[in-house]
């Protein structure tokens, strides 16, 4: 078959809206964007658990403690449907984390900053994950049916995310004096970094265009950065809290709120490596993988004596089987 | 003959895309997909995979990865290369030829509006 | 002559089950604590969050034991109560976190085993392996407690401790039954844990009368954890293991080992520093 009618019939079916599945012919692009977006997606589940996890031992109450605990669990859960949803596509997971741990492969800049107060798992929950959940939600209705799945899934247990973070904020936003202040404290470094989660500006996002006429995207980053900040600045007012932009305001003629320029020079020094954690969480996620190695080495190991113990046993037990009459 | 499964390598941000290094010799768990019936009555219903060294491990883990929230009350797993799948360039050949026997569909058959029961 | 002398045992049986639960719940927590710690950092994604699952059902477990205590406290007159819990900052309320949070390690009741360091996942795995099957005896056993509380407890946590159980044999033999670097782990990591593991078995005052056990009991426990452990060893192609006359002990009485000061000066830090706030 001529592979100009494959892309004709390819593309038609996205525009129909149907979904494709693994075994379908589609363009070596789409395949590759998918690996690299999924990919890419499923390494900041995992990394993310560590500037999280980093407060587990010391959340304040035993009740913060299971939530967080869940809430770090279900972020590698996360990690493992995505990962799934890329094995699909013919990569393997050893494969996918040999290019994160070389470096190769990226991750959302966002976790590369420090978790420094308990507020932060407050903001994290409230931004990073509100941010993500604004990436995602358009996500399920993705044209990889595998992608789209887990995004399903992802989304219906990330609301928790957002919602307990809320809480602890909350929480915080009525307590002492000093707790209202890591509150405030952790919403001034988050914010930005989490603008900047939707990724460049649409000019300077090469992979968009494609991407949405792929309809691996159905937002550009920007859109959906201007409904982020829609609502966030709706929505700290029940904190009592601000914003760190006094560039925000509602502009009446747009419908929307207008917010100050973007460091732009930050995200690409964090995408770069030049973050205050991109070391230290890279090296946490190749010493757990190195340290595992004899670990995962030992299971398959025991696996394969099983294996040749139950041939041997089988094939004994063949020779003294009665004849069934 | 078209080869459906391809690998590749990754490519990011403005990178000059030559992919990462080749993998040493995988010594991976393998991969096993993963049904759960969500209540008893239902059937079984494919939720993903996951890598397990064998089907008792792979049982447990499904129920660690995917039963969180209550979502199941029965796990089965298989390893994913036992699963055969017809091939998605026969699909014309092996399900249009069903569209015109519509005479299959109880819709078909024209009756009189008061028969009952039927 | 005030009421309260008016029935002497009362006093008595309130303070022998405080410390009983006091004594499960930190054996609890302390355990969630090590287990939470490997979240993030385990050797494959699906064994990660195995072993988070099982931090889960510890911290949850130690909350059931901690509330349980909380409210027999909350039911008495406040100094009462207060002189009951050793606590070395006075509560503005008796809850599960002022108890986990408010006493210092000479007031924790845990078995030296839980608060000893993760090490690797050889040593994580025999601990839990060593103290589930611990827990799956007693459990058994606190069932037929008379105090419905307490029995109720036991019924929901033995569900967990049992797939811990299997959880954990399943490592057990894998790594002793794996390669020889595996079995070497698992070895080294058995010299480690086993002078430790004797404790389990020699019950306080507080235990024997709260669960209402002879101290044969506790023989009896002692002898099915041995069989379950040599029983696994076996699978695991690993040696036979008896106790020896000798073992760490101290725990129960409120005399730990330096590690557990760090742990609670991890996870008490934030309540400490900000007195009576709300979280």
């Amino acid at each position: 078959m001529d592979t100009t009618m494959l892309f004709a019939q390819f593309q038609k079916k996205i525009d129909q809206d149907i979904k494709i599945e693994p075994q379908d012919w589609m363009p070596d692009e789409y395949r590759k964007t998918l690996i690299r977006q999924i990919s890419q997606h499923a390494h900041s589940e995992v990394v993310g658990m560590l500037p999280e996890g980093n407060w587990i031992t010391r959340a304040p109450s035993l009740r913060r403690k299971a939530i967080l605990l869940a809430k770090v669990q279900d972020e590698a859960g996360h990690g493992l449907y995505l990962y799934s949803a890329a094995e699909t596509l013919g990569i393997t997971r050893d494969e996918m984390y040999q290019q994160l741990h070389s470096g190769k492969a990226k991750y959302s800049s966002i976790f590369n900053y420090p978790t420094i107060s308990w507020a932060d798992m407050g903001a994290i929950g409230w931004l990073v994950d509100g941010a993500a959940i604004m990436n995602q939600v358009p996500l399920s209705r993705c044209s990889y049916g595998p992608y789209a799945r887990a995004m399903v899934r992802i989304c219906k247990e990330e609301s928790f995310h957002q919602r307990q973070g809320f809480e602890i904020l909350l929480t915080l936003s009525k307590g002492t004096k000093a707790q209202r202040k890591i509150c405030q404290d952790a919403i001034n470094r988050w914010w930005w970094p989490s603008l900047m989660m939707f990724g460049p500006t649409d000019n300077d996002s090469p992979h968009t265009a494609q991407s949405m006429l792929w309809k691996i995207k159905r937002f550009t980053n920007d859109e959906l950065r201007q409904k982020f900040v829609d609502v966030c600045a709706e929505q700290v007012k029940f904190l009592g809290m601000t914003l760190p932009d006094k560039d925000l305001k509602w502009n009446e003629e747009r419908q929307h709120y207008d917010f100050g320029p973007i460091n732009w020079e930050e995200f690409w020094n964090v995408v770069k490596g030049n973050g205050p954690c991109n070391k230290e969480r890279l090296a946490t996620r190749v010493q757990a993988w190195e340290d595992g190695a004899w670990v995962r080495d030992a299971a398959l190991a025991y696996e394969e004596k099983k294996a040749v113990r139950q041939y041997r046993y089988d094939a004994e037990n063949e020779n003294t089987k009665m004849p069934v009459s | 003959m078209l080869t459906l499964i391809r690998k590749y390598f990754y490519g990011d941000y403005g990178e000059i895309e030559n992919g990462a290094p080749p993998a040493p010799p995988s010594r991976e768990w393998p991969l096993w997909e993963v049904f759960i019936r969500s209540k008893q009555g239902l059937d079984h219903k494919h939720v993903g995979s996951l890598h397990a060294t064998d089907a008792a491990m792979a049982i447990e883990n499904a129920r660690d990865v995917y039963t969180r929230r209550m979502e199941g009350v029965s796990i089965w797993v298989v390893e994913s290369r036992h699963i055969h799948a017809s091939n998605p360039d026969e699909a014309e050949a092996l399900y249009d030829p069903a569209n015109d026997k519509i005479y299959r569909h109880p819709t078909f058959y024209q009756l009189p509006d008061e028969l009952k029961y039927m | 002559m005030n009421a309260e002398s008016m029935i002497p045992n009362h006093n008595a049986v309130t303070d022998t089950t405080i410390n009983a639960m006091l004594q499960l719940a930190d054996d609890n927590l302390i355990m969630g604590h090590r287990c939470s710690e490997w979240c993030g950092h385990g050797p494959i994604l699906e064994q990660d969050i195995a072993l988070t699952n099982i931090a889960l059902d510890f911290v949850g477990q130690a909350r059931n034991f901690y509330q349980y205590a909380a409210t027999i406290l909350q039911q008495m007159p406040n100094e009462k109560a207060l002189a009951l819990v050793d606590f070395d900052m006075v509560p503005e309320q008796i809850t599960e976190d002022s108890l986990a949070c408010l006493r210092d390690a000479g007031a924790f009741k845990n078995h030296l085993l839980v608060e000893l360091p993760n090490g690797d996942w050889a040593q994580t795995m025999l601990k839990i392996f060593f103290f589930s099957a611990y827990r799956f005896y007693l459990f058994q056993l606190l069932q037929k407690n008379t105090d419905t509380q307490l029995a109720g407890i036991a019924e929901k946590s033995i569900k967990e401790v049992q797939y811990h159980l299997k959880w954990s044999s399943e490592w057990v033999i894998r790594l002793g039954d794996g390669t020889d670097e595996s079995k070497n782990r698992i070895l080294k990591a058995m010299d480690t844990l086993w002078p430790y593991a004797g404790e389990l078995f020699g019950p306080a005052k507080y235990e024997l009368e709260c669960y209402q056990l002879e101290s044969i009991a506790f023989e009896t426990l002692r002898v099915n954890w041995l069989e379950k452990v040599n029983q696994i060893f076996e699978m695991a192609t690993l040696p036979a293991q008896s106790f020896t006359q000798w073992h760490q002990s101290g725990g129960k009485q409120g005399i730990h080992t330096e590690y557990l000061g760090y742990i609670l000066a991890e996870m008490q830090f934030l309540p400490r520093t900000f007195p009576n706030a709300t979280w």
